[in-house]
């Protein structure tokens, strides 16, 4: 690991200046801030990520779950997983965005890891891991060893020929079928980016994975309300039953109206939201039919590369799995 | 930065400027382990892990994969267990930290230690700390009341022997007022 200075930020506007002076906020960023580490001291051992400065933001608060006046959720960047998928709200209103945590990680970790970090989680990429081997996203221009290396885990959703890395959070995946707004704080202000224009696909720049600029920091994630006698549910499949990654995921909410959000996991660059899906079940009765045409509506692009081409078909059955579980039609998985 | 001066709430107009942050370490706060105050003065990049076994000499906390994958290190921290080879021990100052020597000694075992023991929940006992430590947080956490419940909350800690009925015999053994 190299070294770096340690500081504790005391007030965001703080924060925010300190890292305000690194050239960017993405890959080769020279200012990080701190706050699980999770994802961040693990890729510092690694020498991935190699910051001379490292902001800590844990006296800043930012750890408030808060109702809003109009019924949405309030989330603060410093809440852990562990806190926001047990909290009652949560539980109550967004099961969705519970049952996706709550599948992440181990206990310890969600009790570590935080809302504004997850939404930063990095690939699990072997890769993009490993300094030996070619990686555009660690080191632009550097090529891609995955393609042609080990990429059963990685993604079938938003690649380009540059990158194929998969983004592995569960959280994002639940956030991105809510809606969720993401507000940042940086040296020009504050401004709320929804959930959908945050995270970039890679192109030909997959170094640069969200839309996050130098000294902007995640303060908090609000979540719209959602109509009463809503339902929603996650959905993860994977290679062991717990602590593992998604190899496909889906989140689904329904609302009583009959209009769906979907999202799936594991099988995207990014947390892949898919509007193809919901059209096709708009208005539609819920059958097995209109769920299977969904499916294939939200997979028709995917692209395997050998030896993830098996998660294009198990994507789909995730979805239409959770589609069940969600309208109570089939049995539970 | 060179220099670290006493920081007031900055004003947003002055966000523009690099403004000094408190710095860490010492003399700032100490860290307190098994309720003994310690004052670091370690390397930045020394994590907790390395911080309890290295500088403190408590290796009952093991080292499986530095990175968070197998839970050998779950410690408790303001009482949560964590990875603490995930996390650099200077982030922890003024915290709390509870390792397995602060939970019992071979003469007044803990509860969880004493069934681990006698349900035979363990073999070569290195992942057996980080085990008892996930444990003991469990009792205070939202886990359901089934073998599958604990299984599932128990998930970060591997333990290659494959011991785990027998762990979650003594973890269900305690949790059913057993001592």
């Amino acid at each position: 690991m190299k070294t770096f200075t340690l500081q504790r930020a005391q007030a965001v506007e703080q924060a925010v200046a300190l890292a305000a002076t690194s050239p960017t906020a993405q890959q080769g960023a020279t200012v990080r801030f701190l706050a699980g580490g999770t994802t961040l001291l693990d890729l510092m051992k690694l020498d991935v990520e190699q910051p001379a400065q490292v902001v800590q933001l844990r006296d800043l608060g930012l750890d408030e779950v808060e109702a809003l006046p109009d019924g949405g959720l309030r989330i603060g960047a410093l809440v852990t997983n562990s806190v926001l998928a047990h909290h009652p709200l949560v539980a109550g209103r967004y099961p969705v965005l519970a049952e996706a945590l709550l599948s992440g990680a181990s206990v310890q970790l969600r009790n570590m890891a935080t809302t504004g970090g997850n939404l930063l989680q990095r690939t699990r990429c072997v890769y993009f891991r490993d300094t030996a081997t070619a990686c555009n996203k660690r080191v632009p221009g550097s090529g891609c060893a995955a393609r042609g290396g080990h990429h059963r885990n990685l993604a079938v959703l938003g690649t380009s020929e540059h990158c194929i890395a998969s983004n592995p959070s569960d959280m994002n995946v639940a956030l991105m079928a809510l809606d969720a707004v993401i507000h940042v704080t940086g040296p020009g202000g504050g401004r709320a980016i929804p959930i959908g224009a945050f995270f970039l696909l890679p192109g030909d720049t997959p170094h640069v994975e969200t839309v996050l600029l130098p000294g902007e920091l995640i303060t908090h994630v609000t979540l719209p309300p959602l109509p009463d006698g809503t339902r929603s549910t996650y959905l993860k499949l994977r290679d062991r039953a717990s602590y593992e990654f998604a190899l496909a995921s889906a989140a689904v909410v329904r609302t009583p109206g009959g209009a769906f959000a979907i999202a799936l996991g594991g099988v995207g660059t990014i947390p892949w939201r898919a509007p193809q899906a919901e059209r096709e079940l708009a208005g539609q009765p819920a059958t097995e039919e209109r769920f299977h045409a969904a499916a294939r509506a939200a997979l028709r692009d995917a692209q395997g590369f050998g030896q993830n081409d098996f998660k294009i078909e198990l994507a789909r059955r995730c979805l239409v799995q959770a589609l069940k579980n969600v309208t109570g039609t089939g049995g539970q998985a | 930065m060179t220099e670290h001066e006493p920081v007031t709430p900055a004003a947003p107009a002055a966000a523009q400027q690099a403004i000094p942050a408190k710095p860490l370490g010492p003399p700032g706060l100490p860290i307190v382990v098994n309720g003994v105050e310690q004052c670091m003065d370690v390397d930045v990049r020394t994590t907790l892990l390395d911080y309890l076994r290295d500088h403190l000499h408590l290796t009952g906390t093991k080292k499986g994969c530095d990175h968070g994958q197998c839970g050998a290190c779950t410690v408790h921290v303001n009482g949560r267990r964590i990875n603490a080879c995930l996390t650099l021990a200077m982030a922890h100052a003024g915290d709390a930290v509870t390792t397995i020597e602060g939970l019992g000694a071979p003469e007044r075992l803990h509860p969880m230690q004493t069934a681990f023991v006698e349900h035979d929940g363990f073999q070569c006992g290195y992942c057996t700390a980080g085990q008892i430590m996930s444990a003991t947080a469990l009792l205070d956490e939202p886990c359901g009341p089934d073998d599958a419940a604990v299984r599932e909350c128990m998930s970060g800690n591997l333990c290659r022997c494959g011991a785990y009925s027998n762990i979650v015999a003594a973890i269900q053994h305690v949790r059913k007022g057993g001592a």
